[in-house]
């Protein structure tokens, strides 16, 4: 029998007084990937932001479930030792701290709480070396501060490096298609699918159906205004890429 | 002295008229005759000045009341021999091989230095013995600086200094090792003045790092009041490393002169860690076309500390480039001042200047006074500058978080990255090293930033 990893059930919150999710529904099972979609404004970095524990939200109603245990009440921190990733719509630069130094403190901090042994500079870097290929990235890129100058390809791809270095059992992408070409699209897919296994599960967000050409979902879902208002195949995100959002809304006037 | 003197002179305190006759009788019977009137120079200026106030703008931020209102005392020599080599070792650059110097109370300890007399072209030793031995070069320099600046401690530093380091590299010669100037206090009552003059010359193609590194054995509220020179010939490199760590009830007032040539490249550093009140006054004269200067600070300060850097570089030739970078960290009620003036002359075209202030307030009582400046009078330069004032960066924190990094560790981390940047420009490894360890053990020694304890 496959577990559940994540059961959101009627979550609603907000900012400061302003709802902005109504009671949303999400059930991801081990294996899986789902692909969320909607337009701008719709609530989706919101949701992603809940599920990795930024603070400043209010949750008004529902809950959060992640391997059956209470996720609202874990720091951000104890929820990414628990296998949570969250690749940044917008990844933050922070100069002054080395790539190395950082990452091989979050991977030892996942090891630990693991129970396993922290690994060394050498270990570290066998780890991270094939990985660094996978994504294109450059040899100077692990001595460089964390994002700080990147382009915007540059930290996308670093969001996927480092989730792959993380190995994580949930990874939630927030547009991470945005703003990159062709190819690099591919190599961000790829890292992705590279991760793909019938124990962990990706929560994909995107605005573009093209992403979906790459990495395949098992389900897609449409946020509007806060709500799932329509969950379907990957067939549903090839019909939204040629009727628009439009349709889905109308038809939710006539049904409501 | 001059009749218009006399007005200014008779209404100055009596202490420090008292204790100057001391002074101009010592130098007369053995200082070179053209020093005295440098001295009485000094002291006329001062007692026109007095001590700085917060109306004039070169101080607006920095309250010097407490220093005025100390017995003005100038400090004797130490007859304890409790000052160890050991202490000197142990302290920091102490483990760093090179010529070293030590002064303690302001007076040369032969005991505990290592100096080196004239022999392949490095001459490091006292200023007062190089009043024997190089009277002409000191007499050249020595009072340049102070006769256009009005800067009050340094007129009272021309009349009273005690002693210092003479520091003479010649022509071509690199140096392996850095020179260190130890500038110790044992000082046991308030009050006691420790007055130090410094002279630097690198000869045209030098190349060497000097380290000053003034620190304190004891807790009383004495005051330190330098003035070091550097002349830096043409294509000549210097390293300078200022390591401030005096006793917080200490008053350290510091003036900074560099005199630099074409093509030369001065990078100096000021680690400002010590004492109540620390001001540096920095001023740079850059005299030739094509050199580079660095000034690059960090205070870390705490309680009702004070520390202020007050700086102004003056590019008066073609292709110069000076970078000014200071970066602050204040807890408590501690107080940081940074101004930075950068001052571009109509012939000082393709001038590269930058200036940054960063600053972390740790507590809400802390405050922060910056005030970067540019004034360009010419048409083709590439000058930018400014300011940061704030508390950690809460998407920082997330992010790091979002890895798996806790809290604490993720402050920790963005507050050692933010000293890191400082540090970083350091050139000399070992130096750079050990300030790094020692910098990042002082951080987590504020029960703020330690590990395993949570914010109030
Ligand atoms: N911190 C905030 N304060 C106020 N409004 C916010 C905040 N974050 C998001 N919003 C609002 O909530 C809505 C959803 O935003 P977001 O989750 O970013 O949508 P999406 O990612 O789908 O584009 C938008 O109207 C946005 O303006
Ligand atoms: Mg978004």
């Amino acid at each position: 029998m496959k577990q559940p990893i994540l059961e959101i059930t009627n979550l609603h919150a907000g900012v400061e007084g302003k709802q902005i999710l109504k009671g949303v529904n999400l059930r991801i099972t081990e294996g899986e990937v789902h692909a969320i979609m909607g337009p701008n404004g719709s609530g989706k970095s919101t949701l992603a932001a809940i599920l990795a524990g930024r603070e400043g939200y209010s949750i008004t109603e529902g809950q959060i479930h992640y391997y059956g245990k209470d996720l609202l009440e874990m720091s951000p921190e104890a929820r990414a030792r628990e296998g949570v990733f969250l690749a940044f719509q917008y990844p933050v630069e922070i100069p002054g701290v080395n790539t190395t130094y950082f990452l091989k403190a979050a991977v030892n901090e996942v090891r630990k709480h693991n129970g396993l042994s922290e690994y060394d500079a050498m270990e570290f870097l066998n780890l991270v070396k094939e990985k660094m290929k996978i994504l294109h990235l450059p040899e100077d890129f692990l001595k460089r501060p964390v994002n700080a100058g990147f382009s915007g390809g540059e930290k996308k791809r670093n969001e996927i490096f480092q989730m792959v270095v993380l190995d994580p059992k949930l990874a939630i992408l927030d547009e991470t298609d945005s703003g990159l070409d062709i190819d690099a699209l591919k190599v961000v897919s790829a890292g992705v699918n590279k991760l793909k296994r019938q124990d962990n599960a990706q929560l994909v967000i995107t605005h573009y159906q093209r992403l979906l050409d790459y990495i395949i979902p098992d389900f897609v879902h449409v946020l509007f205004n806060g709500e799932i208002v329509r969950t379907g195949g990957k067939e549903l995100a090839l019909e939204l890429e040629e009727r628009g959002y439009d349709w889905i809304l109308k038809e939710e006037l006539q049904t409501a | 002295m001059t009749a218009t003197e006399q007005p200014f002179i008779a209404t100055m305190a009596n202490p420090i008229l008292e204790q100057f006759d001391r002074v101009a009788k010592r130098s007369a019977n053995s200082e070179p005759n053209w020093l005295l009137p440098i001295r009485k120079a000094g002291l006329s200026k001062f007692s026109e000045s007095g001590f700085p106030t917060q109306r004039g703008e070169d101080w607006r931020f920095t309250n010097t009341a407490q220093v005025a209102k100390l017995p003005f005392q100038l400090s004797e020599k130490s007859t304890s021999e409790s000052l160890t080599s050991d202490i000197l070792n142990d302290a920091t650059f102490g483990s760093l091989g090179g010529i070293r110097l030590v002064f303690v109370n302001g007076f040369y300890s032969e005991r505990l230095s290592d100096p080196h007399h004239n022999s392949n072209g490095i001459h490091v030793g006292t200023l007062s013995r190089g009043f024997e031995t190089a009277a002409d070069l000191i007499k050249q320099h020595i009072g340049k600086c102070a006769s256009n600046d009005d800067n009050s401690f340094e007129h009272l530093n021309a009349a009273f200094f005690q002693d210092g380091a003479f520091v003479h590299v010649s022509a071509n010669v690199h140096l392996e090792e850095p020179i260190h100037l130890v500038f110790v206090s044992t000082e046991e009552a308030s009050g006691a003045t420790i007055h130090l003059r410094n002279l630097v010359i690198a000869e045209s193609g030098a190349r060497f790092t000097l380290t000053e590194n003034y620190f304190s054995i004891k807790g009383v509220s004495y005051v330190t009041n330098t003035v070091t020179n550097f002349v830096v010939r043409d294509s000549a490199f210097v390293e300078h490393i200022k390591f401030q760590d005096e006793s917080l009830d200490a008053f350290h007032l510091a003036t900074l002169h560099s005199d630099l040539g074409a093509a030369s490249r001065y990078i100096s550093h000021s680690f400002a860690l010590g004492a109540r009140l620390s001001r540096n006054t920095i001023r740079s004269k850059l005299n030739g076309p094509g050199l580079e200067c660095v000034f690059n600070g960090l205070y870390i300060t705490r309680k009702d500390q004070v520390a202020d850097h007050h700086m102004v570089i003056e590019h008066t030739q073609p292709n110069c480039a000076s970078h000014e970078y200071f970066n602050g960290i204040l807890d408590d009620q501690s107080k940081g001042i940074f101004h930075g003036r950068i001052l571009v002359q109509p012939e000082a075209q393709k001038t590269d200047a930058k200036q940054t202030n960063k600053n972390i307030l740790l507590s809400d009582s802390a405050t922060v006074n910056t005030k970067p400046q540019l004034e360009i009078y010419a048409d083709d330069v590439k000058c930018t500058h400014g300011a940061t004032i704030g508390q950690l960066n809460e998407e920082s924190i997330f992010y790091l978080r979002s890895r798996g990094i806790g809290q604490e560790t993720a402050r920790r981390m963005l507050i050692h990255s933010f000293a890191g940047e400082i540090i970083e420009r350091v050139d000399y490894k070992p130096a750079r090293e050990e300030l790094d360890q020692l910098i990042w053990s002082r951080l987590e020694q504020n029960p703020r930033l330690s590990e395993n304890k949570q914010l109030p």
